[in-house]
């Protein structure tokens, strides 16, 4: 895949001109390589080593965008097997399926449910992202379906038809919205090819097996089409679950372009429990499905499913934080227990569900500790009395209850005689190190 | 057009090793590729189930996971069978709730009559875990082992901790000990290795890795799995070749998620069948990183889980 400097860097113009911004074709070749420049900071090279640097450079699984504005999709671009050898990049789109033989008030209450269906965590919007709509026989019919659900959803939109005329008719009223059209097959290749051409519309491929996959990726490459999304055909689990695999594998360990793209899977046709879909899309999230379509949503089994993605999706380098501030959980009142804690965002929930099973109404108070639990703070001088106190005095949670007793986790048991010499007032009691031991500590404690 | 599978290249092999005893023993590990990698390699034998009894009745549990368990609750030994008749258990794993010195603290001979009483009246192999208390812990399962010698329970979580004295009662008992660590690599291995000098045999280690659920930091147990099993299997790293074994319904069913109800929030949607798949979801997020032996609570996430496994590793 990627190039070293020296390979770039024999490919520039060895003038050293300066005009890239870098004082040599070496450093800027370096800096190419290491991803810190763009190729196109060079007015000289050549259209030759344009070609072979693109040809190169481009990732081995291609970045695919569906929809238009804010709620454009971005799958694929993803560079490795396991998250914890950098971090999957793109979450997958989740889709809900309707048909255009289902009648308007099912259809109204599928898209009330795809508006509806969304959470907010930590402070970020958790969102399903696609409505896929899935023609029967009659053009003007689907046609009608897709503008309905045009009008009435923002979000990202799938063509769903075998039959160009019938995908033709959809996409006349909403080729502005970028759908993805799914899908050419050996049968409509041509066709369907044309209409992502001249629509500019990102193309599905489905075929019987990988091997045939790729060979019809390879033909629509080669007429031009950039931007597709693959489906290996596969709808038994074992089989649909090694093709993932698969794909993303040869594509990555072996550079092999033809399955070099997103994958669409269909838990939606696997089977007709939805608790059983919703595990199966479970398994897609972790294992490498781009767009999940699923025959219906509900609250039970899609927060569970957007949970899931952003935890898998979370990059291991950076945690996931929660805000400073004061937290009420129950309806605490001025003799409730104050509790502080660091907002590494794992810590937040644990704590904060524990408070809440305990049933004591309490404040928990969370000190930006950029992200680390409380013994990583704590031994990082970020969760420590200097940095506490003055969160503490400013949060105003001092006029919030009458007691003045701040519990600190055990952890920072330390830090009890520097808090109580930063915050006069203010006596610092010292609480379980274990989450799992807040509940009992809480109901024993006293204003 | 040729196109040529790509193969991870396995060095390794995970341990095979036998939990309980006589006709209902179970055999788990064993694989040569990552879980469910069924075209690179072979899993023999497919990930077990063990269902979870309380020593206790259950204070906090939602409806829905206390409904399959009306009425037995109040007794491990009815609970236990009714699991095993009624829900189809291959292995119970009961956890001593009730020794918890943050909470009813009851005492080791007490824990003891609980534990025999259920090892007795069962056939399935019994998984005896305690509070993660190591004095606690020490003193219960020591006595648990020594009580049940010839059963082959599978007793923890064995901590560095504690590991000398619980390991030496595994060996002088033959039980298979949970080797248990805090989510880190490094630290699971130095435990396999301290119990391997201690004189505990290979096929008496299953390691748990502590997991968590969906929602509550399950990516730091996935991809702590994950490199569990790719220095198992591509790494020769031998003490990271056991098998794992993960207690998730306990962290799945503690969650706020799961007790909110249905008219509190209807986003949420229906309440019995978000913690249902809250269960079965988190479980098989961690089967897909390398899970051998799961504990799990509701007979409907149970089920959803075990169809799983059948056709992932059905005839392709």
């Amino acid at each position: 895949m990627a190039l070293t400097g020296i390979e770039i860097f024999k490919l520039l113009p060895k003038t050293n001109c300066k005009d890239c911004g870098e004082p040599t074709c070496l450093a800027f070749a370096m800096k190419l390589a290491a991803g810190k420049a763009s190729l196109s900071a060079c007015p000289h090279v050549s259209e030759e080593s344009k070609a072979k640097l693109m040809e190169a450079s481009a990732p081995p699984i291609i970045p695919v965008t569906i929809g238009v504005g804010d709620r454009v999709l971005k799958v694929g671009g993803e560079t490795v097997m396991f998250r914890h050898e950098k971090r999957f990049e793109n979450p997958p789109g989740l889709a809900i399926l309707i048909s255009d033989g289902m009648d308007d008030a099912e259809i109204d209450a599928r898209l009330k449910r795809f508006n509806e269906l969304q959470y907010e965590r930590i402070g970020l919007l958790l969102r399903p992202d696609l409505v896929a709509v899935k023609a029967g026989g009659d053009a003007a019919r689907f046609k009608a379906v897709v503008a309905k659900v045009k009008e009435k959803s923002g979000g990202g939109i799938i063509l769903m038809s075998e039959n160009a005329d019938i995908m033709a008719a959809g996409l006349s009223v909403c080729a502005d919205r970028k759908p993805l059209l799914y899908a050419a097959t050996e049968a409509n290749l041509d066709k369907m090819a044309a209409l992502a051409k001249d629509n500019s519309c990102p193309l599905a491929v489905k075929a019987d097996n990988v091997e045939k996959l790729a060979e019809l990726t390879t033909r629509l490459t080669g007429a031009g089409i950039k931007e597709l999304i693959i489906d290996s055909g596969s709808r038994a689990l074992r089989r649909a679950f090694q093709d993932q695999i698969i794909i993303r594998s040869a594509a990555l360990a072996k550079k092999f372009r033809p399955l070099g793209f997103p994958t669409i899977v269909f838990p939606a046709e696997m089977t007709d429990n939805p608790m059983k879909e919703a595990v199966i899309a479970a398994m897609f999230v972790a294992k490498y499905g781009s767009i999940i379509v699923l025959s219906d949503f509900q609250g039970e089994s899609l927060f569970p499913l957007l949970v899931e993605r952003l935890n898998v999706y979370t990059d291991p380098q950076r945690p996931l934080a929660t805000k400073e501030g004061i937290y009420e959980i129950g309806k605490p009142n001025e003799n409730s227990p104050v509790l502080i804690t660091s907002n590494f965002s794992l810590t937040y929930f644990i704590v904060s569900g524990e408070v809440e099973t305990s049933k004591i109404p309490s404040y928990l108070l969370v000190k930006d500790t950029e992200g680390l639990s409380v013994m990583t703070a704590w031994a990082a001088g970020k969760f420590v009395a200097d940095a506490i106190a003055p969160f503490v005095k400013k949060c105003g949670i001092a006029d919030m209850v009458k007691h003045h007793k701040l519990v600190i986790p055990g952890y920072a048991a330390a830090e009890s005689g520097g808090l109580e010499e930063e915050l006069p007032g203010w006596e610092v009691q010292v609480g379980p190190r274990e989450g799992s031991n807040i509940p009992a500590y809480l109901k024993s404690w006293k204003p | 057009m040729a196109f040529e599978v790509p193969k991870t290249a396995y060095s390794g092999k995970i341990k095979e090793i036998k939990l309980g005893s006589g006709g209902k023993a179970v055999t788990v590990g064993g694989e040569s590729s990552y879980p469910f990698y069924l075209f690179e390699g072979e899993m023999p034998h497919s990930p077990r189930i063990a269902m979870e009894v309380w020593d206790m009745p259950p204070q906090d549990w939602a409806p829905a996971a206390l409904e399959p368990f009306q009425g037995v609750t109040d007794d491990p030994v009815a609970w236990a069978k009714k699991c095993i008749d009624d829900y189809g258990a291959e292995m119970i794993c009961l956890q001593l709730i009730s020794t918890d010195p943050n909470g009813l603290n009851r005492s080791a001979d007490e824990a003891t009559a609980v534990v025999k009483k259920v090892a007795d009246a069962i056939d399935v192999p019994l998984i005896v875990w305690g509070t993660a208390n190591h004095d606690k812990d020490t003193e219960v399962l020591r006595q648990v082992a020594e009580v049940c010698q010839g059963k082959n329970l599978i007793i923890g979580p064995v901590e560095e901790g504690d590991h000398k004295k619980i390991g030496a009662a595994a060996i002088g008992y033959h039980h298979t000990v949970i080797s248990s660590t805090p989510i880190d690599i490094n630290l699971a291995k130095q435990l396999n290795i301290l119990l391997g000098n201690l004189g505990v045999s290979d096929d008496l280690i299953i390691v748990d890795p502590t997991v968590s659920c969906i929602g509550y930091g399950i990516e730091y147990c996935y991809s702590v799995m994950e490199r569990m099993r790719m220095a198992g299997l591509t790494q020769q790293d031998e003490k990271l070749q056991f098998p794992l074994i993960c207690n998730v319904s306990k962290e799945v069913w503690k969650t706020k998620e799961v007790h909110i109800p249905t008219a509190e929030d209807p986003k949420l949607g229906d309440a019995k069948k978000r913690g249902i798949l809250l269960e079965a979801m988190s479980t098989m997020v961690l089967l897909l990183a390398g899970g051998d032996v799961m504990v799990m609570r509701h007979p409907e996430a149970i089920k959803l889980v075990r169809e799983m496994i059948t056709e992932l590793t059905a005839a392709n």
